[in-house]
């Protein structure tokens, strides 16, 4: 009885400072986007506007012969074409491979499916370090090596190795009866995977396609190592290693990192629900 | 219309034999990607190869090496600050964030305000380490940086500093990107756990005067345990992983004082063409990645056996 008394005389008790924890809460939401900022701010700039004024002042003039003369320095086209069939194929193909697997292990219960999840798992975790030696190797001998084609084949195992223990765990809670019906109706397994399985986990594949997506794209090691040739490299390659050897003017080197940051800014706009839904889904489960 | 009979019980079993040929195709690959290149590395580590010439087998030699290397060692250390900063701190800070962005921002100042800040935390995880290496490489260059030169304009040219150059805080200000690059992760997940606690908790709790730290503190946290482990995880072995942003950040120096053994096995590799003694620095780094996994999925196990 006194609980609600109290309640009742004091309805909502932490009126005052609630804008304070607001004000603290938007200077850290502003200090985790400043750094952007920054960047936009000075890779539109010319380089003596910079050494004039430094790096807090408005540009005199919007000027994009940075991003011109950073473009055309990596052949920035190639590059980011590089990074979206490297990335799309990636993503298609591991979804594919996922779906086949996961059907095989979620829907099939095949024997011995808790070790096969636990090998795919590990698979995914292990560090691309312990692999990257014999994979150049491998890629040498086999002509695979500086094309797209063997980081395409990589990833799609990497990937696939977590969609696979994510996906067999969505589709080991499929209706049995949903399964029964439709082979009792004469469907095989094909057909059910394409007319009954697939319709229903299109929500969770189009969380994994989206984060297969994104994951290669930001992917650093391998396509490093796999891809010399400039023609070849992805987005994150190629402006990782134009540091060391292009990069001398400061502005410059903010429209390199403009560049970078653009694709992924798209992405995260296009993505957003599915982002921050799919890492609950990825992580939690 | 033909009639259907129920299956009899040998053509079910018959019928389930065919799934296994779903999984040729991964099994194909997993063996030609995943194991047999794992299972060369540690061949390997057990040979003296530049890559090029013979092999000559050393058996441990190598991790014999490894025992003695002061280098390796200090990466080994380097790496544990950066699990600091990338899980340790990241998940702590990211709960007491998210908490706050939920219980507090999203019923104040309502939900949108809650995800538009969210939203703002989480971006630099979408990015790419290497061009968050690049961008952070750029704002602290050492003489005409955002930073430094940010501070002269503002009257503190003293404390301009070669973060990255100066051996003495190179690692710190690693760590301290990385937190920046990392804090987005837990925050959203925890976003999204809290999702899952019963309001009527925490309203009892705050009509029987509980602050909201207390609140906090014996409710909130106990209730994210699973979300705690996987956070942990994730972040653990992403800091295992932390190649990119060494690469393009300081390439594990000045000296060695930010080498990690990801990127002190690269060197070994391509750079020096020691190839046995990286591929034994690698199969290190597996086994460890390994063991942490394990580790937090068996305190996971028993965690849940325990909550019944």
């Amino acid at each position: 009885m006194s609980r609600l008394v109290v309640a009742a005389e004091r309805p909502r008790p932490r009126r005052r400072g609630g804008h304070a924890i607001l004000v603290a809460f938007v200077l850290l939401a502003v200090f985790m986007v400043l750094p952007f900022g920054f960047v936009l701010l000075n890779a539109l700039k010319t380089s003596p506007d910079y050494s004039a004024h430094g790096p807090l002042a408005l540009p005199e003039a919007i000027s994009f012969d940075n991003v011109r003369t950073f473009w055309d320095l990596v052949d920035f086209g190639d590059v980011l074409w590089n990074s979206i069939l490297i990335s799309g194929s990636v993503a298609l193909a591991a979804v594919v491979l996922s779906v086949l697997s996961a059907y095989a292990i979620g829907i099939g219960r095949i024997k011995g499916r808790l070790w096969i999840l636990v090998a795919f798992l590990v698979a995914n975790l292990l560090p691309q370090e312990g692999l990257v030696y014999p994979l150049y190797y491998l890629a040498k001998k086999t002509d695979l090596y500086d094309t797209r084609l063997s980081v395409i084949i990589v990833f799609t195992v990497v990937q696939s190795a977590f969609g696979t223990y994510l996906l067999s765990s969505v589709l080991s809670a499929f209706p049995r009866e949903i399964l029964e019906a439709a082979r009792i109706d004469g469907a095989g397994k094909l057909r059910v995977l394409w007319h009954v399985v697939l319709p229903v986990s299109r929500p969770t594949l189009a969380v994994m396609l989206t984060f297969f997506f994104i994951w290669t794209w930001n992917e650093f090691l391998l396509p490093l190592i796999l891809l010399v040739s400039n023609s070849n490299q992805t987005v994150p390659v190629a402006l990782g290693v134009a540091q060391g050897e292009h990069i001398v003017d400061v502005t410059m080197q903010a429209a390199s990192g403009l560049i970078g940051i653009i694709p992924a800014v798209v992405f995260f706009l296009i993505f957003q629900r599915t982002l921050t839904r799919g890492v609950t889904v990825g992580s939690v489960k | 219309m033909a009639v259907t009979a129920p299956e009899p019980p040998g053509r079910r079993r018959r019928a389930d034999r065919g799934y296994p040929l779903f999984l040729v195709p991964a099994a194909v690959l997993f063996i030609a990607v995943i194991a047999i290149p794992f299972g060369m590395n540690v061949g390997i580590s057990f040979s003296r190869w530049d890559g090029v010439g013979p092999m000559t087998w050393i058996g441990l030699g190598n991790y014999r090496r490894l025992l003695h290397d002061s280098v390796f060692w200090s990466s080994f250390w380097h790496n544990a600050e950066l699990v600091v900063a990338m899980a340790v701190i990241p998940t702590a800070l990211g709960l007491l964030v998210a908490a706050g962005l939920f219980d507090f921002i999203g019923k104040r100042f309502g939900p949108r305000t809650a995800s538009l800040l969210r939203a703002c935390i989480y971006l630099p995880q979408v990015m790419p380490l290497a061009v968050m290496g690049v961008v952070w490489g750029w704002i602290l260059a050492p003489r005409d940086g955002v930073l430094n030169t940010a501070l002269k304009d503002i009257g503190l040219g003293s404390l301009s500093h070669d973060w990255l150059g100066d051996p003495h805080t190179a690692l710190y200000t690693v760590m301290a990107i990385m937190v920046w690059i990392q804090l987005g992760f837990p925050v959203v997940v925890f976003m999204a756990g809290l999702q899952r606690i019963d309001p009527a908790l925490h309203e009892a709790a705050a009509i029987d005067g509980a602050s909201w730290m207390r609140r906090f503190w014996h409710l909130t946290v106990p209730q994210m345990r699973p979300e705690f482990s996987v956070v942990l995880l994730m972040c653990t072995i992403a800091a295992l992983k932390a190649f990119a942003p060494i690469y393009v950040l300081t390439h594990g120096g000045p000296g060695v004082s930010t080498d990690i053994p990801s990127y002190y096995s690269y060197q070994s590799f391509f750079e020096k063409t020691q190839v046995g003694y990286g591929a034994a620095i690698a199969t290190v780094l597996t086994v460890l990645t390994l063991i942490v996994t394990t580790t937090f999925l068996v305190v996971q196990g028993r965690q849940q056996d325990e909550e019944g």
